[in-house]
């Protein structure tokens, strides 16, 4: 029986290993554990390296500790997937058994995690990055809160400065999948109420890399191009359409004039000038808690430390919603007992304090509030940068719409041929 | 890798890695032992329970204990996350561990056939999406099955053709294809976003994507595979299927059908697939086109060469370690970094035993254990 010995020792190894797993996890003790989840993988790597900063950041301006509990932040990273970010998540709230959740980073990962809060009535879910509508719309989960806005809110005010630059027709241009639907609603609400129109959309595949064919059905009747393509796909079509010789304005959505847009080095790089845009921060915004801000981040992350000249739009998003976590911790004086009833009933009623203005949560809790329309300009040295040139406060979730008559964005919806 | 290769791989590698492939032919099966009389040649005993009598070691007996206890053992998160998980993904790399180890195929187009059922299951079943046909889980099953089998058999006909690296590259190719055949499809497939809220039903009030239940149906279908390719590969159709791993032309001028074989092989391999992708749907919740992405299609074959590809319990054994692994690399090291730990662990499973785990293991008995006849399995087929 030469394998009986063999099967036992595997056994005994295999049955040790889980055990010494099984020991890892310990009861509550005196810290409260925060459990982070942000994309340290796959497509949005670099966002979400930086959406931790902006976390970590919130904590250490309390020096990591609230109301006499230390802070005890434990990690995840997920790619952007939302079952690796369900995984992730779950092993944070059962294994590690973490007392607040902050996470996931992007839309899908977002809507998966919601789902999952539901059979986890015991932990307090706050977002990360997520940006999709459905996650507080459809199906809403009551221990799962949102204190940043999302992609249709962020696009609000787009549509006024858009008429008021005279741009009566708009194509559409935009990658296929929920971030860039709910984009094209914040824009299209307020565009076709003013009259706007918008007779073609055209869907592109994320990460696509040819875009002649889209190029080629852009009508010659439209004043402008509302183009919702992320970093690089943003220039791949800039570089297409330059060389196709088109000639129309362009507008941006919320995460499309980046700093890759704006270090273009193409012939049309002055036609850029006057390109606008919306989202939920402008680096050039000049409110005094936006440049505190700013000045901690940049002196916790220097760029030689590998953190970015200005903080990105994760590190903002995860340093608000960790923000509110904390505060709402500080509120209740550290009291999460009671299935952290107090703790919720102190988040949702809070107004809080974020660096480009207040926020509070609606029912579904969600955030109202601020968006910043911006335009770019050219410096006296021939540098492209953006100019806020409108801030819009108070938007919620339905875009001032009624919310039996606010239908979610999709390719279809809404529609002003 | 060409039929040679394989060969002498299969033949110089440390043999005792393949523990007993022919259980049933007890101490027959070195051609130096002589066979040992049979205790229960003259019982009166019905011939399922002679069977469990000479096969059933007390190893068998504490691992099935094992495998059945552990929900009392650990906590319901192992059993869901790591247990459960590793049984699903130890499952779909049997499927390749079954065509790599016996029929010499290594097919990376695997995770795309469990993906297929997958798919098939949100498409026709009920999912969070409008465009699901919303048919009953007792015909939407059965039926995504059916379309892994197919899908396996026409891959497998596709690529029987070919051998080594070029089977590979087909394979990959068809993978790749329908991973971006999903993500770009919106009236079937929904796209970037596939399928949300994809359960598993209730049955008699047993709610099946509560931790226990989930393990245990993972548990019986893990259980059904490894038995399955277990038995296949001492029926003559797997001995045929390794002698064509062997020496296709010999076993072509011996009157066999080669072709007709592996792609059989591919129907098996399907089967075993489908009902992994269909548990995966189920353990995830959804499926989109990041379930079938170029680095689960990789990460599947890091499975199988992980565990060892000469006996159906490696596959098994690499998905524990891989899982383990993608769970838990992270609290070992710093958060940036612990995609190296995974890689790191690979490359030294691999670089000191070529056969995966179960080679690690043989090595560590030649050296440690007691002395034993080295004999070659591959040729106690023949």
């Amino acid at each position: 029986m030469k394998n009986t010995k063999r099967i036992w020792i595997r056994s005994i190894l295999c049955a040790a290993a889980m055990a010494s797993l099984n020991g890892i996890a310990f009861g509550q003790g005196q810290p409260v554990k925060i459990g982070l989840l942000a994309t340290l993988e796959g497509p949005f790597a670099a966002g979400g390296a930086d959406g931790m900063r902006g976390a970590e950041l919130a904590v250490k301006q309390r020096g990591g500790v609230v109301a006499g509990r230390k802070i005890e932040i434990i990690k995840a990273s997920s790619d952007a997937k939302p079952d690796v970010a369900v995984n992730a998540t779950r092993k944070l709230v059962e294994q590690d058994k973490v007392d607040i959740m902050v996470g996931p980073l992007s839309g899908g990962e977002g809507i998966a995690v919601k789902d999952y809060s539901k059979t986890q009535p015991q932990v307090t879910f706050i977002n990360g990055g997520s940006g999709a509508q459905a996650t507080t719309l459809v199906n809403t989960s009551s221990n799962f809160f949102r204190f940043n806005t999302e992609g249709a809110q962020w696009m609000v005010g787009l549509g006024k400065a858009a008429m008021d630059k005279g741009y009566k027709r708009t194509m559409i241009i935009a990658e296929d999948y929920a971030f860039p639907y709910s984009q094209v609603q914040g824009f299209m609400a307020e565009y076709c109420r003013l009259g706007g129109k918008v007779p073609v959309k055209a869907w592109v595949p994320l990460g696509g890399k040819d875009y002649s064919s889209v190029i080629a059905t852009i009508p010659k009747d439209v004043d402008a191009l509302l183009v919702i393509l992320g970093g690089a796909d943003a220039v791949n079509f800039l570089t297409q359409y330059e060389n196709s010789g088109g000639d129309k304005p362009m507008m941006g959505g919320s995460i499309t004039v980046s700093q890759d847009v704006l270090n273009y080095k193409g012939k049309r790089r002055d036609s850029l000038v006057g390109t606008i845009s919306a989202g939920p921060l402008a680096d050039s915004f000049d409110g005094a808690d936006w440049k505190a801000f700013v000045a901690d981040y940049q002196r916790n992350y220097p760029v030689s430390a590998g953190g970015y000249p200005s903080p990105s739009l994760f590190a903002f998003v995860y340093y608000v919603n960790m923000k509110a976590a904390l505060d709402g911790l500080a509120a209740v004086n550290g009291d999460l007992s009671g299935g952290q009833a107090k703790y919720r009933d102190a988040l949702q009623k809070m107004v809080l304090k974020t660096p480009t203005g207040d926020v509070r949560l609606d029912s579904n809790r969600q955030a109202i509030g601020t968006t910043f329309v911006t335009e770019v300009v050219k410096d006296s040295r021939g540098n492209l940068s953006t100019k806020v040139s409108r801030k819009v406060d108070n938007i919620d979730q339905t875009l001032g719409i009624k919310p039996e008559d606010f239908k979610m964005g999709s390719r279809d919806v809404p529609a002003c041929p | 890798m060409t039929a040679a290769k394989w060969r002498r791989a299969m033949n110089t590698g440390v043999v005792s890695a393949v523990p007993r492939l022919l259980p049933s032919a007890g101490g027959s099966a070195a051609p130096t032992a002589a066979p040992a009389p049979d205790p229960y040649a003259d019982s009166n005993a019905p011939r399922w329970l002679k069977f469990l009598w000479r096969n059933l070691s007390p190893r068998h007996v504490f691992t099935l204990a094992f495998v059945l206890l552990l929900p009392l053992i650990v906590s319901p998160f192992i059993i869901y996350q790591v247990a459960s998980q590793a049984l699903i993904f130890g499952l779909i790399a049997l499927s390749l561990t079954f065509l790599a180890g016996y029929g010499g195929m290594v097919s990376l187009a695997q995770m795309s056939v469990a993906g297929m059922a997958g798919y098939a299951l949100a498409v026709l079943g009920v999912s969070g999406t409008e465009t699901s046909l919303g048919w009953p889980w007792g015909v939407v099953v059965p039926f995504a099955l059916f379309i892994a089998v197919l899908c396996s058999t026409l891959i497998g006909w596709l690529s029987v053709r070919t051998d080594g690296i070029y089977t590979i590259m087909i394979t990959l190719a068809i993978g790749v294809a329908f991973y971006y055949l999903v993500l770009q499809n919106y009236t079937v497939f929904n796209g970037f976003q596939g399928f949300q809220k994809v359960y598993p039903p209730q049955i008699y009030g047993v709610n099946l994507s509560d931790p226990v239940p989930f393990y245990f149906l993972c548990l019986f279908w893990a259980m059904a595979g490894y038995f399955l390719i277990q038995w296949l590969v001492r029926t003559p159709f797997g001995i045929a299927l390794q002698g064509t791993r062997d020496n296709a032309r010999r076993m072509s001028s011996l009157g066999y059908n080669v072709t007709a074989h592996r792609v059989a092989a591919y129907a098996v391999s399907g089967l075993l697939a489908g009902v992994g992708g269909v548990l995966l749907v189920w353990y995830n919740g959804l499926i989109s086109p990041g379930s079938v992405g170029t680095g689960w299609l990789i990460n599947l074959l890091v499975i199988a060469v992980l565990g060892g590809m000469k006996h159906p319990i490696g596959a098994f054994l690499g998905a524990i370690v891989f899982i383990l692994l993608q769970t838990f690399a992270i609290d070992v090291i710093d958060r940036e970094r612990f995609n190296l730990v995974i890689g790191g662990v690979f490359l030294s499973i691999v670089l000191f035993s070529p056969d995966g785990l179960l080679g690690l293991w043989a090595k560590l008995r030649m050296r440690f254990g007691p002395s034993q006849v080295i004999t070659s399995t591959t040729r106690r087929h023949l």
